[in-house]
């Protein structure tokens, strides 16, 4: 049932990819990027492990290469239950990817968080073409031992 | 439980390996483990042999006419056997030759899953999930597995949830990567569906027939029901859903 989690996150990553495939507008290059990761700048990948804070455990995937860059994702736990997702790092090189991951971010978080009642096992009909960001998900979820 | 993901192929390999929680689980898990093992490097082969990514895959050498098949590795002229029944058992809307080149993607994938599947149980750990891109093959070991059907049109949801055990789910669609499917008799992109799933028993068969019953558009309700094994759930473009006659004694409530 956990494993809902990543499958069904993946379908909503599913999103992102989808927009990334379109040809990336190379307008938007000289703008500072925007704040895609609140959580921490991607120059500085957190290092992998978990960490204690006042609303839970905290667990961040592995920096998986992609395509269009780096991607990076950290967990929450609280009990044995995912409370939060957060982007720390993705491509973010140009207006078009800021743009699909300010979209497409919001879902993926509120589908982490839904796809914990739903009882799945896997998912069909995801082609997992986002592999940096179920990458680092599962790494994440393998070490929260969920 | 054993987990583990795996990159290859283009896509993510997904292991979900259960066995019993009992005196005998650590044992059980060592196994799994050394059962997954032996599945992922089976996939990092198959990769190596099919790669049409690749130049020097004996595929790819194939496909310039360096090679014969003969030349080949025997699991070459296998999937090439399977490519040349899937094309006459749909009439040719499945086809190792799209845009006249070689190219057997579409049927390796399942098949490179489907042997996984097999090497699991073949090393003891019958009760497993294998996901590779969205296309399943459950283990033989009975276990309540439960797959859910991604939705088309609405990113993040299900459209419905199969599940089983001895069985392989593939689906087939356009709404996640844009029109990928090409009719191979039109040269068009396949219109009228947004998604089809099959079940059936073994996934190779499943997951090249999800692609060319896909690419058949609404024809391929009654291609479906005349290929006893096999059920279809759709998703049309306009939103509506239908199924095959056997398919609900796949599906489960909620």
């Amino acid at each position: 049932m956990r494993r809902v989690l990543f499958a069904v996150l993946v379908t909503a990553i599913g999103l992102v990819l989808l927009l990334s495939f379109k040809p990336h507008d190379m307008a938007g290059v000289a703008q500072p990027p925007a704040a895609v990761a609140p959580a921490q700048a991607s120059a500085s990948p957190s290092p992998q492990g978990s960490m204690e804070s006042a609303d839970g455990r905290t667990f961040d995937g592995d920096a998986v290469d992609t395509r269009w860059g780096p991607v990076q994702v950290r967990i929450v736990v609280s009990g044995s239950k995912i409370t939060d997702v957060q982007v720390l790092q993705a491509p973010q090189e140009n207006r078009r990817d800021i743009e699909i991951n300010n979209r497409a971010l919001p879902i993926l978080q509120q589908e982490a968080l839904s796809a914990q009642s739903a009882q799945i096992d896997s998912v069909s009909g995801a082609t997992y073409t986002s592999d940096g960001y179920t990458g680092s998900l599962q790494s994440a979820i393998d070490q929260a031992g969920l | 439980m054993t987990r583990h993901v795996e990159k290859a192929m283009g896509t993510v390999f997904s292991f979900d390996v259960r066995h019993a929680a009992d005196a005998a689980a650590d044992a059980a898990a060592a196994d799994a483990d050394g059962a997954v093992a032996r599945a992922v490097a089976w996939l990092h082969h198959v990769d190596a042999v099919f790669s049409t990514y690749r130049p020097d895959s004996p595929v790819s050498r194939l496909a310039r006419g360096e090679l014969g098949p003969a030349d080949c590795p025997p699991e070459v002229r296998q999937v090439l056997a399977l490519c040349a029944e899937a094309e006459r058992r749909t009439g040719g809307y499945f086809t190792a030759c799209p845009g006249g080149r070689l190219d057997p993607s579409g049927l390796v994938k399942g098949w490179a899953i489907e042997q996984a599947s097999l090497l699991l149980t073949e090393a003891g750990a019958p009760r497993h999930c294998v996901n590779g891109g969205g296309d399943i093959q459950l283990g033989p070991d009975p276990f309540p597995w439960r797959i859910g059907i991604a939705h088309p049109l609405r990113p993040g949801a299900l459209s419905a949830v199969v599940t089983g055990h001895d069985l392989a789910v593939a689906t087939s669609g356009s709404a996640e990567r844009g029109p990928h499917i090409i009719d191979p008799h039109t040269g068009l992109p396949a219109a009228g569906l947004v998604s089809l799933t099959l079940v059936g028993a073994c996934l190779t068969a499943v997951d090249a027939y999800a692609t060319a019953a896909f690419a058949m558009g609404e024809a391929a309700r009654d291609w479906v029901e005349g290929q006893p094994g096999l059920e279809a759930y759709a998703v049309t473009a306009r939103g509506h859903t239908w199924q095959t006659s056997g398919f609900a004694a796949f599906t489960a409530r909620g």
